[in-house]
């Protein structure tokens, strides 16, 4: 049995990555939930967020405060794109096949991942951590990068901020309602399609704020688009394609079983989260917290 | 113009695909067999997408599983060939028998899922067990098939031998190929094909009228499984190497592409598709490095502008010729 407090310190890594992948994967499963379509181009968009970040940071220098303002500058970039990819295309192929929108999306994979290329080129870059969260603090014997207790704080408040939005506002309920019923809803009087877009650039602005924040933790580096998508995939399958707890949860599962299986099965970690993905799409092809779809 | 229609293509296109060497390229001859492998790959995926209704996004696991099968068969245990590469097909085929017996239980998007976290769970496997895979160095220098029968019968027959072993492998490829799709449209042209597209068209109606949907779409899948092995065990030779992106999800996706541009349900379509992607991207590699740009830009205007492909494109041209012609 290895020793308390590196348990500890890998429960808390698995936590911060579960806060990230929690920001990405809730764009994914809000559009799923809303406009039925799985987003491929959504860990692009996480990508784009992150050079965005590293290029708004070049060109402001490394003062104080200006990380943030990179980061939110970047996320609304991303949701601008999102705002223009939904708008002139991807409306276009809502009463298509599934096939046709999964294969859009994925077109969009190829083309932004080429255009970050063309900007940014394919060696790796860095931001620094944003000043004032440079240090670290130990507890129970771990050492915490105050960066990543900020994250491990931020991940639950934007949860809470989504779940508030959902559940006790105006567009909130035209939202879930737009989920389970589309055409009621536009025959009531409610704008579809403004709300649509509205979902799309909400689940891009996450995506591009995950992006964003992952900069001072991760080197940007062409590919991480293809490869934070399967495990978004992962998470909001787990959770339940649409379902927003489930979709937490999903992200903690994901976060714990990657960071445990690394530190007592290394060789089957990936394995295992895959194997789990294929466990409950056998089990319960709705997730754990999601439900059936009719 | 009925008489287009008369002409056997298939044998036609066989018997000119044996002088591409004759050009005097080896380049022509890399293309040629490269197209040749991913016609069949791409055809295996139809017979599930196109003619089942089934849209796998993990059909990359079985052309993986095919190419380590052969790969680990002939470079770490020196079986022959003709052993090598049949394996590959019937260890495919129970791998989608397994995986297959899960994903027909679900349908639509689910299915694309579970597909796709098969062929994920694959692509881990071969990336981390070093051991038998190679891990995520994969496993180069898988040997050519011997040739030196050849040699041995062209001592008898003048004009047999003289070619390099690539040309040899590739001739090797084509009769194989040739012999896996004529069986593949001996299938779908059965009753067992036919039922198939019912399923396509209308499940429910399917199992109405009495046929186990669930047994025959798991059918297809074993068999487009085997299909897609059989490719990939032909792929890791020709490739001179087996690497474990073969089964990555992005591989499924290229390989949907293909069948897509080609044409779905349609039984030539996925060959064209592999000839034109793969001819296309010679030629633009050759000037730009940004082949994805290009291939996302070709997707997005197949989708809103040829969502038939290049078949349903030729096929509406002559429709519109007929038209014409009695008008």
């Amino acid at each position: 049995m290895p020793d308390p407090s590196f348990v500890f310190a890998q429960c808390l890594s698995g936590l911060t990555a579960a806060m990230f992948l929690f920001l990405i994967a809730s764009g994914l499963s809000l559009i799923f939930g809303v406009l039925r379509v799985l987003n491929f181009a959504h860990g692009t968009f996480y990508m784009l967020g992150a050079y965005t970040t590293f290029q708004i940071v070049q060109w402001l220098g490394t003062g104080p405060g200006t990380f943030w303002l990179a980061a939110l500058g970047a996320a609304a970039a991303v949701a601008l794109l999102g705002a223009v990819v939904e708008r002139f295309l991807f409306r276009h192929l809502y009463g298509k096949e599934e096939l046709y929108q999964l294969l859009f999306t994925y077109a969009l994979v190829l083309v932004l991942s080429d255009v970050a290329k063309i900007f940014w080129g394919t060696q790796q870059k860095s931001v620094s951590r944003p000043a004032g969260l440079t240090g670290s603090f130990s507890l129970f014997g771990a050492t915490i990068p105050y960066y990543n207790l900020f994250i491990l704080l931020l991940g639950p408040a934007i949860a809470l901020a989504f779940w508030f939005v959902l559940q006790r506002t105006r567009t909130g309920r035209f939202i879930r309602a737009a989920a389970l019923d589309r055409e009621t809803l536009g025959a009531l009087g409610v704008n579809v399609n403004a709300l649509y877009t509205g979902v799309f650039v909400l689940a891009s602005f996450l995506g591009g704020l995950g992006g964003a924040l992952v900069t001072p933790v991760r080197t940007i580096v062409p590919g991480m688009d293809t490869e934070i998508i399967v495990e978004a995939f992962v998470v909001v399958v787990i959770g339940g394609l649409g379902s927003f707890w489930g979709t937490f949860l999903g992200s903690l599962i994901y976060g714990q079983v990657l960071s445990f299986g690394i530190l007592f099965f290394p060789r089957f970690s990936i394995f295992s989260v895959f194997a789990l993905m294929a466990a409950v799409l056998v089990i319960r092809p709705w997730g754990l917290l999601g439900r059936p779809l009719k | 113009m009925t008489f287009l229609r008369r002409i056997p293509w298939g044998w036609l296109i066989f018997i000119a695909a044996f002088f591409v060497p004759a050009l005097g390229s080896r380049y022509y001859t890399f293309l040629a067999n490269d197209v040749v492998i991913w016609a069949l790959f791409a055809t295996s995926l139809n017979l599930l997408v196109g003619y089942t209704g089934l849209v796998s996004f993990g059909h990359a696991a079985y052309f993986g599983i095919g190419a380590y099968t052969t790969g680990i068969l002939m470079k770490k245990a020196g079986v022959t060939f003709l052993l090598a590469f049949p394996a590959a097909g019937v260890v495919a085929a129970l791998f989608a028998a397994v995986f297959g017996f899960f994903c027909v239980r679900l349908t639509r998007i689910y299915f694309a899922m579970l597909t796709l976290a098969c062929a994920q769970i694959v692509w881990a496997i071969c990336f981390k067990w070093n051991e038998v895979t190679g891990g995520e160095q994969g496993m180069p220098e898988i040997p050519y098939p011997s040739f030196d029968w050849v040699e041995s019968v062209a001592a008898w027959v003048p004009g047999v031998g003289g070619y390099r072993t690539s040309e040899y492998f590739y001739f090797l490829s084509l009769v194989l190929v040739a012999a896996a799709l004529w069986m593949l449209r001996r299938i779908t042209r059965s009753p067992f094909g036919r039922m198939l597209t019912t399923i396509r068209e209308n499940p429910e109606r399917a199992e109405f009228i009495g046929v186990n949907v669930r047994r025959y779409e798991l059918a297809a899948f074993v068999l487009a499984g085997a299909f897609a092995g059989l490719a990939g065990g032909l792929f890791g030779i020709f490739n001179r190497g087996v690497f474990p992106d073969f089964a990555y999800w992005t591989k499924s996706s290229e390989v949907l592409i293909m069948t897509l541009l080609g044409g779905m349900g349609t039984f030539a379509g996925p060959s064209v598709g592999a000839l034109v992607l793969l001819w296309l991207n010679q030629q633009i590699v050759s000037y730009t490095q940004y082949w994805p740009l290009i291939l996302g830009s070709i997707l997005v205007l197949l989708l809103f502008v040829f969502p038939g492909g290049i078949a349903g494109a030729v096929e509406g041209l002559w429709r519109w010729t007929r038209r014409r012609a009695h008008a």
